[in-house]
């Protein structure tokens, strides 16, 4: 097990590596961020020169991601334009985006397992047809306009909460912004495990669990469920880096001041230290959440063991 | 479905019905007219179309057949364990102990499974839940039906697997299902069936899918733990093999019927039916080697569309104008034999009748 | 890129030649494992394929026949088909100039011969729903025909010969899918100024092929390993032939299915980012520009938001409600 996570870990590096310079790529050599600098004035060629050579931008590309990388190691993710340090922009982003992550984990788990092993256990019937239907409705409409239609539904008629989250975005201001964020993957994960309970129902270790006369209650969860839900958390597993990195149409809509915020804002502004910093920082998260999600696997799966 | 033959097996293999609740006298299963059929999107198939057998206390009963004749399926009916949907039980009584379990509830019958009676599935990895250790799914007979402790459950499933001779059981009763050799697996299985000493067992293909040599100790753990218990034993399998050296009586399933019955020696000395010679030809022989290998010709009938007349008649070798029209009743052939089939006389008679490749 | 999170699996995909009768003796019929109940639950055809005079039937002509019979999959190719048309000829059921601008109708509810009222500029909004569709379906039928061609010729080829090719192309796929889609596309896209459809297809194109090829590549590998095709390597098929004769047609099955589910994310994609202010950008005509102008008039207006939502949600519904009855149709397990 110790070997598998050190070869998993030194596979992540080449990937880490692609991935960060790929976006560092994007932002320093498609995008010019000195000129943004300057928004739409034309910058005087001697400062432009100047600011160049302070932001270590005169050297070449790949001297230009050692450089940003060896800094990030120390813990120096630059300066945004505005002078703030990216780090104490992250170290208040990154909670708020937690938080809406974890609200939106939550929806998934309990109302997405709890509809797929409904509509497993009733293949075929009328709730299985309109829950099926439902969650492709689901998957289809984008999730800025469920986020718009909740947001004037909820919060705007209804007033049962406030259409924007406040700056410190507590739990409670979340559930709605959460529920938007949670609400395709919700769907994914109902019908997974709608799939994966329908496969097992069939299976033939219920078949003698069923034989050796154990209550139903214990058929289902303890036997049935206990197989079924492998995939779904491997699923939810990976799917924690997709929500924290696709909260940006979430987090415009509700005005949350978190990581999606910080990058649009970072991104219409040309603001290259604060785009490839968070965008590091969520292309790890995603890596060691994929690992997390295997090692899980092999708890999870006694049949698994990595070498 | 005609039941014609239910009058002459039930004088044959089940004496007068007793009053519920008797134990004495009386064989421990018995299984009446039953019928099953599967309800799916092509259609009706009647899986099982009147089946009528019984077991004895200590007594072991070969069903033979092939894939599609309903041997497992009336298993499963016995059991309770038909998928429904899309199986049905339409007609028919499943008496065991003096109790018909058809008219049972749902709990009642979950009470007897398991611990009164038990059954051995054909395939133990797939039948054994892999996420889930030996001793769990051992124990977990005794936590459910006995309410024990975990820890005494535990040293239930101990003694259980020394008992079929699982060698270091105390280490491997940890280890889950994957970690087993197939013939170590089966035998957990029959530890499963057996925790709670049940009155039957049926064992559904119990060594077909275990190599030859673990198949024979497998089978011989079964007999021996069979007659030690004094269990009612339903073995369903296609190895004739096997069947002759344990099996009491045997009978045999075609299209959802019973076609011949029989005490095991008669059988292999003289079939009354044309499909049982069929089946005796087609096992390879020693002293007629070189000799092409007979196979009865044809397939299966489909269950969607069983042929009218003899279920048999297409691909049969007597075949008469009469068993393509007329469902063959159970004649009885003797005190303790029946066969469905118009000409059961001929065929017992006849022991030169064609290899149909001569 | 949103995977396809019921992948199929490869194993399922399926074999044309699988028609080919099993021994019909007493002995072939007795050894199959299968317990009699779960014989009879598999799909018509398997049980008797092996009669001589059984048809043989592909999985091809089953899958048509039960799609057929399939509500979904008939109303959604209607809805495809007609957005096919109008986004070809949008002339034919949108009379009006969709970039015609009455400043003085702004936001007015519907009023004749503007059913779904007008935008903020004064802009009918019917007109410009109708002509929205072309660019979502541009979008969306180029960006899955480069996903699906690249993909499925890096993947095929890196589970054809395997080793070094392979363990490379899987190491860049990978890269691609650390990048959150929208993020990428925030990113890629805000440094690009040409405003046509080109830059979006081309950005799907380049985070999108991973998925594909990750699926050609498995199902190429799957079918590799099938008994006929190592006969068929035995008897000195070369590579080209056992690629395009015996291999492809197995890895078409699943390749179709995920990417007509895709081709309805792409068109969700576009409009995200047209939304976000990356993606189209006017003068073209999008739902997903326009949605981003109506949803600050939400309370004012919002019939703005609704129409092309609307229309949005209905194409991409279509999309993966067909891609959806197509993978039940050619994957039998999942019935």
């Amino acid at each position: 097990m110790g070997r598998y996570v050190i070869r998993r870990l030194l596979q992540m590096i080449p990937v880490f590596i692609g991935s960060t310079f790929l976006i560092f790529f994007m932002v320093y050599a498609l995008g010019d961020p000195v000129a943004a600098l300057f928004g739409e004035k034309a910058p005087d060629p001697a400062t432009a020169a100047q600011i160049r050579h302070d932001l270590y931008l005169d050297h070449s590309l790949g001297a230009q991601y050692l450089h940003y990388m060896k800094n990030i190691f120390v813990g120096d993710f630059g300066t945004a334009f505005n002078g703030e340090p990216v780090l104490t922009l992250m170290g208040d982003a990154f909670p708020i985006t937690i938080r809406l992550t974890i609200v939106a984990i939550i929806f998934e788990i309990i109302i997405g397992i709890l509809l797929g092993v409904i509509t497993g256990m009733r293949r075929g019937k009328p709730v299985d047809t309109g829950v099926l239907l439902l969650t492709l409705v689901v998957i289809s409409v984008p999730t800025f306009v469920t986020g718009y239609v909740l947001q004037y539904v909820f919060g705007v008629e209804l007033k049962w909460t406030s259409p924007s989250v406040s700056p410190s975005a507590p739990f409670n201001e979340l559930i709605l912004p959460g529920l938007v964020l949670a609400l395709v993957s919700l769907a994914y994960v109902t019908r997974l495990t709608r799939t994966s309970i329908a496969e097992n129902t069939r299976a033939d270790y219920v078949r003698t669990a069923v034989a050796k006369g154990l209550p139903r209650h214990r058929v289902i969860i303890r036997h049935l469920l206990r197989n079924s839900l492998i995939p779904v958390v491997t699923f939810i597993g990976t799917d924690i880096g997709a929500l924290m990195g696709g909260a940006i149409v979430t987090e415009r809509i509700f005005n949350i001041h978190g990581v999606g915020y910080q990058l649009y804002q970072g991104i219409l502004r040309n603001n290259a230290p604060t785009v490839v910093g968070f965008v590091t920082i969520l292309v790890l998260v995603f890596l060691l959440a994929n690992l997390l999600v295997d090692l899980l696997y092999a708890v999870l799966d006694p049949r698994i063991r990595y070498a | 479905m005609s039941t014609g033959g239910s009058g002459a097996t039930d004088a044959l293999m089940a004496p007068t019905p007793r009053p519920p609740g008797g134990d004495e006298g009386g064989p421990l299963l018995d299984v009446r007219d039953l019928h099953v059929e599967f309800r799916t999107r092509e259609g009706t198939a009647k899986a099982v179309n009147g089946v009528d057998y019984s077991v004895n206390a200590g007594e072991t009963l070969a069903v033979l057949g092939e894939s599609g004749s309903g041997k497992s399926v009336t298993a499963q009916a016995i059991m309770g364990i038909l998928d429904s949907p899309p199986g049905f039980i339409t007609r028919g009584e499943v008496v065991f102990q003096g109790r018909d379990l058809l008219k049972l509830g749902n709990e009642e019958r979950r009470k007897i499974r398991g611990a009164k009676m038990a059954m051995i599935f054909q395939d133990a990895l797939s039948s054994l839940n892999p996420v889930l250790s030996v001793g769990e799914q051992l124990g977990e007979m005794f936590r459910v039906h006995r309410g024990m402790s975990r820890k005494d459950s535990r040293a239930k499933a101990i003694e259980l697997m020394e008992r079929v001779r699982i060698p270091a059981a105390r280490e491997r009763v940890k280890q889950y299902p994957h970690q087993f050799s197939g013939g170590m697996r089966q035998r957990v299985m029959i530890a499963m069936a057996l925790a709670l000493e049940p009155e039957l067992i049926i064992a559904d293909e119990p060594t077909t899918a275990l190599d030859v040599t673990v198949q024979a100790q497998v089978m011989d753990l079964l007999a021996e733990l069979q007659r030690e218990y004094n269990m009612g034993l339903i073995l369903i399998t296609h190895d004739l093999g096997v069947v002759a050296d344990v099996a009491d009586k045997i009978a045999v399933m075609y299209a959802g019927r019973i076609v011949e019955t029989s005490p095991v020696h008669d059988i292999y000395r003289a079939p009354a039916h044309p499909y049982t010679r069929g089946l005796l030809d087609s096992i390879p022989r020693l002293d007629q080697k070189g000799r092409e290998l007979y196979a009865i010709k044809g397939l299966p009938p489909n269950l969607l569309h069983i042929p009218p007349g003899c279920a048999f008649n297409p691909r049969c070798p007597r075949a008469q104008a009469v068993c393509r029209t007329d469902e063959p009743p159970l004649y009885r052939v003797s005190e303790d034999r029946a066969s469905a089939c118009h000409f059961w006389k001929e065929t017992l008679d006849d022991d030169s009748l064609p290899s149909p490749d001569a | 890129m949103p995977e396809p999170k019921e992948p199929i699996d490869p194993n399922e995909a399926i074999d044309p030649n699988q028609a080919i009768a099993p021994t019909s003796g007493f002995g072939g019929g007795m050894d199959l494992a299968a317990t009699d109940a779960e014989t009879l639950e598999k799909p018509p055809g398997e049980e008797q394929e092996g009669g001589p005079s059984a048809k043989p039937r592909s999985l091809w002509s089953d899958a048509w026949r039960d799609l057929r019979r399939n509500p979904i999959f008939i109303i959604s190719a209607l809805i495809i088909l007609f957005l096919v048309f109008i986004s070809i000829w949008p002339g034919t059921i949108a009379t009006q100039d969709p970039l015609a601008a009455n400043l003085a109708k702004a936001q007015d509810g519907p009023a004749p011969g503007h059913p779904f009222g007008f935008d903020n500029q004064g802009r009918d909004v019917y007109t410009r729903v109708v002509y929205g569709a072309r660019a979502s379906v541009t979008v969306g039928v180029c960006a899955t025909a480069g996903v699906v061609i690249l993909g499925s010729v890096l993947g095929g080829l890196a589970g054809f010969f395997g080793g070094w090719w392979d363990a490379v192309l899987s190491r860049i796929s990978d890269v691609f899918f650390g990048i959150p889609v929208v993020l990428g596309g925030l990113v890629f896209l805000s440094v690009v100024t040409n405003s046509t459809v080109w830059p979006v297809v081309g950005f799907m194109v380049l985070l999108g092929w991973p998925q594909i090829a990750r699926i050609a590549r498995g199902s190429v590998i799957t079918a590799r390993q099938n008994d006929y095709v190592q006969a068929a390597r035995a008897l000195g098929a070369g590579n080209s032939r056992m690629l395009v004769r015996h291999i492809a047609p197995n890895a078409v099955a699943p390749v179709i299915v995920v990417g007509t589910i895709a081709l309805g994310t792409y068109i969700a994609l576009e409009a995200t980012l047209s939304y976000l202010g990356v993606g189209l950008k006017p003068p073209t005509v999008s739902w997903g520009i326009d949605i981003s102008d109506a949803s600050n008039e939400i309370r004012n207006a919002p019939h703005m938001l609704l129409w092309p939502a609307g229309a949005l949600s209905l194409t991409v519904l279509a999309f993966i409600m067909l891609g959806d009855a197509v993978r039940d149709a050619l994957d039998p397990k999942l019935r």
